[in-house]
């Protein structure tokens, strides 16, 4: 592609992973900048801003998910957790505190390449103006006219399945969790109430998946939330 | 002086036995003499040096402070144990330091005087009791005795010297003793020595000289003393006669029965039966019959039964205590019962009619006795002083004023029938009877003798011609007093035998229903706490005490695992506990064993050693001394011992089950990832080091194929890892359900999606009913659970053949099926694979391995059932009918659970309208 590829940054403290990352990063002609330390991490991430960063939540002088909070302080920068199994309530602590995407350890270099491209893209698309018009495969939406079209077919939703619909496509490839959807669906005052979610999800795939037992764009993340999936996944 | 260090072999050997003999009783020997002054401490020391100049450890642990010159200069260089010094009533006592000479650990003690009695703040009351002490640790004692100090012997010395010797001590003591050395000495030269101020210093010497050290008694000492060496030496040779030649000197083996009761000439009858038994070489039992009358007894003389028993118990004998109506029938019975051939008996010396009582007594016990042989022995003239009744002493004032008002109204009553309305004087006498009965009832046989007497005379000065007076005008009258008199006095004694009668067997109810309310209590006790506390409860009440459980700690101070309130222990009294368990006998207050203690420490004593000791703080310390409120005490506390130890034991093996399967599960554990782990890391290096040793040499395809087998590889390792850690997280109980509200339909389409990713070639049919119900769970757990049995059936089944899964709602659960068309399970199978580390049989027939590297650790399907269990469902295996297997799992639906529909106000347009689709 260009010249100008991507800045990362590798926030992880095993000398043998962030060789690897690097590796695999460098391979894809991406720029990449490491950090052994939480402290490191941050004045890197001062001096030469990222457009991506990497981030291991298990880092010996700081609790992750701090780091996490203070990098989110400092900007919108598309930011990947790596974590070890077992962490599952972490990875959605880190998900609701800002995190775009996780990856679980062990990884495959084709998992993490394909995650960093898409938070890279969606960090783009949003950098864009808002577009009256979203699309992901065959669903077509019409912001403006409130239309929503499958495979070129009018499909009728409710308010609320519309909005959740608009907020899976703004954030498609990335996982959001449940608070995050009822936030930004019913605002704050429900954020507890999860059931919503999965029944409005499932009036959606109804609605939106040709069929809704092996669903094509909305993805489960089984006690995490949900996933719109990309174009290039589908 | 280098030869000095290097250890001697023979010293070496000595040290060596001498450790393994603290396994084993220490050897006791007596160094036994008539009177002081014969030289036993003499050679005891002279023996002891030649025992330390051969090399044994000697440790001089008590010697006569009084010591003689000649005797001193014996004791230079042997080891003297410092003495403990106790403050007694102002003055400072020399005592014997028992725990000093247990810590010193040699191999050989001297403890002078035997006999010795310990200043009150010392553990035991007696000196017999330290080296008692001593010889159960181990250690060998060299001791000294003289005969006027033996229990058995102690009558015989009063009458023979007129001295009552106070400080005596067991025969069984002498008896059991390895040696007895008699050092002997002629009365002549004794008194001699004594005169010469070699024994005592001069001005005492006159007064022993006057008071014991008389030729008489001398002379009688003396004797006393061979004679007892004598009988040793004879029983010494009858034991080894026995264990030479192989038959029985004594095939029939005797029992004699002493009959005891509480006369203090009771104590001289034990002796007496003591010194006969041993003679005889029989064995012998001491034997109290408890009659309506031990509860009139005073405490004096209960004390007194209780004591006797005691000293038959020390004098080697047996004891025991029946209670019967009829003293005689309960003795025979018991006698025959026991095979007993002689019974023992004390003959009445007293004139009167008592005599012709207790006369009536032994006709009859001639008379049941058939042929077991009756001794009857003589009793001392001036101990017989027959028990006195209680009540005399209790008898007061009140009672009197009752007997006399009863006449008193009586009289008036019979005054008026008899003088006023004329009635017969047959009624009058009915009326002062019925006056006697009613007393009788109430109070003392006393008080109801003289209400009798009180009658017969208010009978004859109110009635009786001439009217009010003592005279009797017709002889007749006379008859009418003796038959008045008789009834009144069999009344009096039949209604209180009655009453006495009914009070013991009241006591006695109350004491049996106490233990059986105890039994039953700590029967359905379920661990050592709730055994411990009911034990208290019940010991507390029963005695109205303060109640402890005292248990051993590895610390050495026994802790206070429960008990009473507001009781709490210092270190002494801990310290009581502590030689209690270690030795399994009862001490502190009202025992002869560190009496100063506040408490009485009871051993719970189990069937395999003693668990513990239970701690009575007497509310009312006189009452302990009962004999039966002691056996009362001990079966409280064998019952609760015996529950205890069953709680222990029941409680121990559960912990070396539990070990021994988590020993099981490691060695398991150890070997499958030893080999599972190892396989692929095998394969990984391998691969790597290959890619490493050919460098560029290697083609290209041959470098793919080993990087992709390092991938696949990794990948499987890495799923063995992730199992384990799940498995152990479930197992150490650490496994948080993190529950939400699961919507099943939702699970199972996520779970086959991703599994459609990973295995395309395989068709994975789904089958979910409408409306299912949903369930509270882990989300993420349960998901793990259908991945895992999806898994384990894409494992288990051919690539042609589909997966299924299906979801149906029950009556309370919903039912999730997951099926194959597999090599199936075999019917014993069905509830091993659930087992952690087992392994189907069939997951090597299956030769397409390529495509399913993961091969197991066994444990994918346990991770199910610890999952399932945690959300309370069931999971079960079976075969599938067709062919395959199936697992159908039940997860529970929330009784409160309702079916979660969207509130109209969140919502407008309500979902599901034809018109939105």
């Amino acid at each position: 592609m260009n010249a100008f590829k991507a800045l990362i940054l590798v926030i992880e403290d095993d000398p043998a992973i962030r060789r690897f990352l690097n590796i695999a990063l460098t391979g894809q002609q991406y720029r990449v900048q490491e950090a052994s330390t939480a402290e490191a991490g941050l004045r890197a991430f001062g001096l030469l801003p990222p457009d991506l960063v990497i981030l291991d939540l298990g880092l010996p002088d700081r609790e992750g998910i701090q780091v996490l909070q203070d990098l989110r302080r400092l900007s919108k920068v598309p930011i990947l957790i790596v974590s070890a199994r077992g962490h599952e309530r972490g990875k959605i602590d880190a998900l609701d505190a800002g995190a775009d995407d996780y990856l679980t350890k062990p990884f495959g270099v084709g998992e993490l390449l394909a995650r960093v491209r898409v938070a890279l893209r969606r960090a783009a698309a949003t950098a864009q103006p808002n577009s009256p018009n979203l699309s992901i495969g065959d669903i077509h939406v019409n912001q403006e006219a409130r239309t929503v079209t499958v495979g070129g077919n009018p499909v009728r939703l409710t308010p609320h399945e519309y909005r959740l619909l608009i907020v899976l496509m703004r954030n498609a490839g990335k996982v959001m969790t449940h608070q995050q959807l009822l936030k930004a669906v019913w605002g704050t005052a429900h954020v507890f109430e999860t059931h919503y979610v999965r029944v409005y999800m499932n009036q959606l795939r109804k609605k939106l998946e040709p069929e809704p037992s092996e669903p094509r764009y909305i993805m489960t993340e089984t006690g995490v939330g949900y996933r719109l999936n990309l174009p290039d996944e589908l | 002086m280098h030869e000095n260090q290097r250890p001697d072999p023979d010293s070496l050997l000595r040290h060596a036995q001498h450790e393994e003999s603290s396994q084993r009783r220490g050897k006791l020997k007596i160094f036994f003499g008539a009177a002081a002054g014969v030289g036993k401490t003499y050679t005891m020391l002279e023996e002891a040096r030649r025992k330390a100049e051969a090399g044994v450890s000697v440790l001089v642990g008590y010697a006569e402070p009084h010591i003689r010159p000649e005797t001193e200069t014996l004791l230079l260089g042997l080891d003297i144990l410092p003495y403990k010094l106790v403050e007694h009533r102002g003055t400072i006592l020399k005592e014997f330091d028992l725990d000093a000479a247990l810590a010193a650990n040699p191999e050989l003690i001297l403890v002078d005087e035997l006999a010795h009695t310990n200043a009150p703040a010392m553990r035991h009351a007696k000196r017999w009791q330290d080296v008692a002490e001593l010889l159960s640790a181990g250690i060998d004692v060299y001791t000294t005795l003289n005969v006027q100090h033996l229990e058995s012997v102690n009558d015989i010395v009063e009458r023979a010297t007129g001295v009552k010797v106070r400080e005596t001590l067991p025969d069984s003591i002498f008896e059991t003793a390895t040696e007895v050395q008699l050092v002997d000495l002629p009365p002549e030269k004794l008194i001699e020595r004594l005169r010469d101020g070699k024994i005592y210093a001069r001005q005492r010497a006159d007064a022993a000289l006057h008071h014991f050290f008389t030729m008489g008694n001398l002379l009688a000492l003396r004797e006393l003393a061979l004679r007892q060496t004598a009988d040793r030496i004879n029983r010494d040779i009858d034991t080894f006669r026995q264990q030479h030649t192989q038959r029985d000197l004594s095939a029939v083996s005797q029992r004699v029965l002493v009959c005891v009761g509480p006369s203090p000439s009771s104590v001289n009858l034990v002796r007496t039966a003591a010194r006969m038994a041993a003679a005889w070489k029989a064995e012998w039992i001491a034997l109290y019959v408890e009659t309506s009358a031990h509860g009139r007894l005073s405490e004096a003389d209960r004390n007194r039964v209780a004591h006797t028993l005691d000293l038959a118990h020390q004098l080697g004998g047996q004891s025991v205590s029946l209670s019967g109506i009829r003293p005689e029938l309960e003795i025979i019975a018991y006698a025959k019962k026991r095979g007993v051939d002689r019974i023992l008996i004390g003959k009445p010396a007293t004139r009167g009619w008592r005599r012709w009582f207790r006369q009536s007594f032994i006709d009859s016990l001639i008379q049941q006795s058939g042929d077991i042989q009756l001794v009857l022995i003589r009793e001392d003239a001036d101990s017989t002083t027959a028990p006195r009744s209680a009540y005399k002493k209790e008898w007061h004032r009140r009672e009197w004023v009752i007997a006399l008002a009863v006449v008193a109204v009586n009289t008036a009553l019979g005054i008026g029938l008899y003088h006023g309305l004329g009635l017969s004087d047959i009624n009058v006498i009915m009326l002062y009877l019925l006056g006697v009965l009613w007393v009788s009832a109430r109070y003392s046989r006393t008080t109801g003798i003289v209400t009798t007497v009180l009658s017969v005379l208010a009978f004859d000065y109110t009635v009786v011609r001439p009217y009010y007076s003592f005279a009797v005008s017709d002889t007749q009258y006379l008859i009418t007093f003796g038959v008045m008199l008789l009834t009144g006095l069999v009344i009096s004694t039949l209604t209180t035998r009655l009453r006495d009668q009914e009070r013991l067997s009241r006591l006695r109810e109350q004491r049996t229903n106490a233990l059986l309310q105890l039994s039953r209590e700590l029967i359905l006790c379920s661990d050592q706490t709730a055994v411990m506390q009911t034990a208290v409860r019940h010991v507390g009440e029963f005695f109205d005490s303060g109640v402890g459980i005292l248990r051993p700690a590895p610390s050495g101070v026994p802790v206070l695992a429960c008990a009473s309130k507001g009781l709490t222990l210092d270190d002494k009294e801990l310290g009581v506990a502590d030689w209690v368990i270690r030795h399994g006998q009862r001490a502190g207050a009202t025992t002869n064993t560190l009496p100063s203690a506040k408490g009485l420490y009871l051993p719970l004593k189990g069937v395999l050693n003693t668990i513990g000791a239970l701690i009575l703080v007497p509310g009312d310390s006189a009452k302990l001394g009962y004999p039966d409120q002691m056996r009362t005490l001990e079966a409280f506390t064998a019952q609760t011992a015996v529950a205890m130890e069953r709680m222990i034991l029941s409680e121990e093996s559960q912990r070396i089950r539990e070990r021994t399967d988590l020993e099981l599960l490691r060695n398991t554990l150890l070997s499958a990832v030893s080999h599972d782990l190892r396989t692929p890391l095998a394969a990984i290096t391998g691969s790597a080091t290959s890619i490493l040793e050919a460098g560029h040499t290697m083609a290209t395809s041959m470098r793919n194929e080993l990087i992709t087998t390092i991938a696949a590889e990794s990948q499987r390792m890495e799923k063995l890892i992730e199992k384990l850690l799940e498995m152990t997280r479930l197992e150490s109980g650490k496994a948080i359900l993190h529950c939400d509200v699961v919507d099943i339909e939702e699970l199972i389409v996520a779970v086959a999606s991703r599994w459609r990713k990973v295995i395309a070639d395989r068709e994975i049919k789904l089958d979910v009913a409408d409306g299912l119900p949903e369930i509270s769970g882990d989300p993420i757990l349960l998901e793990q659970v259908l991945s895992n049995l999806l898994e384990n059936a894409v494992e288990h089944s051919q690539v042609q053949t589909p997966v299924e899964i299906q979801a149906r709602p029950t009556a309370s659960s919903v039912e999730i099926r997951v099926m194959d068309r597999g090599v199936g399970l075999a019917p014993e199978e069905m509830h091993r694979i659930f087992e952690k580390f087992y392994r189907g049989q069939s997951s090597d027939s299956n030769s397409d391995s390529e495509r399913r590297p993961i091969r197991g650790l066994g444990l994918g399907l346990a991770i199910c059932r610890a999952i399932v269990q945690l959300h309370k469902g069931q999971i079960i295996g079976r075969p599938r009918a067709g062919g395959g297997a199936e697992f159908i799992l039940h997860l529970p639906v929330a009784p409160t659970q309702t079916i979660h529909t969207i509130p109209a106000a969140l919502d407008p347009q309500a979902p599901g309208g034809s018109d939105d689709l």
